[in-house]
């Protein structure tokens, strides 16, 4: 009882002069002199954030946080996200940076500074072969499967009500969901489904696009601006050595095969054409 | 057989045992405190105090009724972004789930002292004992033998349940068990069914030996 006692008057001790004011998030200095540079990124979403089987994390977003630490000199930690908690994380400062595939919507706009953009999506949707669904129209009535907090999510709710949604917390589930036969169809950013469709025989894209071409880009917590200032430059002067080519061609490639034409997907200098 | 291999690639088998042994670490840290906790806080809700006995209900009642995730989200993002009081995954995991289970545990162990036979404190009191010592002879090892069932119900739910820290950014098993599946997705779709058996026997070797030990207890008590 003594011990517990004591432990819990440490705690308290700790912890009250720690809560003074809303939590702010760091800036480009005060990142610089810690040390470290803390990113949020996927760690179950292959082939943009994903923890190999050496527990390394590796990936397209992975490769351009190592790159955003290394030119700033300082060490990354990398924190595992999952898509209903990625503006959370920015909100509360808990990173300073999330990488983790972040389309860009003016709702979350609103709540977050999104910086460049490095990659482009629009949705697409899979489906079994046996029962391939290749129009908006063939979807409605049916069961379709989302991830909590996608754009597919928000994008379906908002155009498509007779549209009856399925919703999952992580991809993993999703993509599971679908294997069992739990929806007729599911969506996310295409992306996702094409790569996920070439690698499991019996599925095909129906629908290839479909919503608005939307953009992925870094995001930071609102008015953080030298932060945003930062990753701003790093993609314009990376442009010079076509970074994000090299990123898709070490980390999306091999999942994509041929078919998929990379300007289609990769963003370079922040330039939309 | 290719989908098996996929637990012992690289060092996937280690990951998931590590993930196991935060899974453990959690709980056991959690279920320890709220025994401890608990047992005081089932004294106190026996009070006839008004005050004690509302702040009481309305603790079991919250821990009642606000699911554990809001709980998570509440301690791990909420007091970050209301106070900047930044706390780590594991830590906001083991406050809410020891609030949790201290709250249960509490009305649990109340359950238990007032279904002891007022004879029992009478007769104590008879014999000369004092108020500490019919409760440490007397009411207490009696409540004890009738909480253990219950108790280990509430330790396992709680075992069970930290799969949701994986959310405030704790990688406990079931996450690196989605990391391994999802690192093999293209490799091994059907993986997953192997990692999520070998992830509910880990589970149910976590759990077993608990059940075990009540059991044990309660022949032994009996």
């Amino acid at each position: 009882m003594k011990k517990l006692f004591a432990l819990v008057l440490v705690l308290a001790l700790t912890l009250i002069p720690a809560a003074l004011a809303d939590a702010q998030a760091r800036t480009l200095d005060e990142i610089k002199e810690s040390g470290k540079l803390t990113i949020g990124v996927f760690s179950d979403k292959k082939p943009f954030g994903y923890v190999d089987e050496n527990g390394e994390y590796q990936g397209y977003d992975v490769v351009f946080a190592r790159r955003l630490a290394e030119d700033l000199g300082v060490e990354l930690e990398l924190v595992s996200v999952d898509a209903p908690n990625r503006v959370e994380y920015l909100t509360s400062a808990k990173v300073d940076i999330i990488l983790a595939n972040f389309t860009v919507t003016p709702e979350r706009a609103e709540v977050v500074d999104f910086a460049l953009p490095y990659m482009k999506v629009a949705l697409g949707v899979v489906s079994p072969d046996s029962a391939l669904i290749s129009s908006l129209e063939e979807l409605r009535g049916k069961t379709l499967i989302v991830s909590k907090g996608t754009t597919a999510e928000t994008w379906f709710t908002a155009n498509e009500p007779d549209v009856n949604l399925l919703k999952f917390d992580t991809y993993t589930e999703t993509f599971n969901a679908l294997l069992d036969g739990r929806g007729d169809a599911l969506s996310t950013d295409n992306t996702e489904v094409l790569a996920w469709a070439l690698e499991n025989p019996g599925f095909t894209v129906g629908i290839e696009t479909l919503g608005s071409l939307d953009t992925i880009a870094p995001a930071v917590q609102k008015g953080n601006e030298s932060v945003l200032n930062y990753i701003n430059e790093e993609i314009k002067a990376l442009a010079a050595e076509n970074f994000f080519h090299a990123d898709y061609e070490a980390t999306l490639k091999d999942v994509y095969g041929d078919a998929v034409n990379p300007d289609n997907l990769v963003v370079e200098g922040g330039v939309i054409d | 057989m290719q989908d098996l291999a996929v637990l012992f690639k690289g060092n996937n088998f280690q990951r998931l045992m590590g993930g196991l042994g935060v899974t453990l670490e959690l709980s056991l840290i959690s279920v320890a405190l709220s025994v401890v906790l608990g047992l005081a806080v089932g004294v106190l809700m026996t009070l006839k105090n008004p005050v004690i006995h509302a702040l009481m209900r309305l603790w079991l009642e919250t821990v009642r009724i606000v699911p554990q995730l809001v709980l998570l989200f509440l301690v791990y993002f909420g007091l970050a972004k209301t106070f900047n009081l930044q706390l780590s995954g594991e830590a906001a995991a083991v406050i809410v789930f020891t609030f949790w289970g201290a709250g249960e545990m509490g009305d649990l162990v109340r359950g238990a002292i007032t279904s002891i036979p007022a004879h029992q404190r009478e007769s104590a009191a008879a014999l000369g004992l004092t108020k500490a010592q019919s409760w440490r002879y007397v009411l207490l090892p009696q409540a004890a033998r009738r909480l253990i069932p219950q108790a280990i119900n509430l330790a396992t739910r709680m075992i069970k349940t930290t799969s949701l820290v994986m959310l405030i950014g704790v990688v406990e098993v079931l996450k690196v068990g989605s990391q391994i599946i999802d690192a093999a997705r293209y490799d091994a779709p059907q993986a997953a069914v192997w990692i999520y058996a070998v992830v509910f026997f880990l589970y149910f070797f976590a759990c077993w030996p608990i059940s075990l030990a009540a059991g044990w207890l309660e022949k032994k008590w009996s």
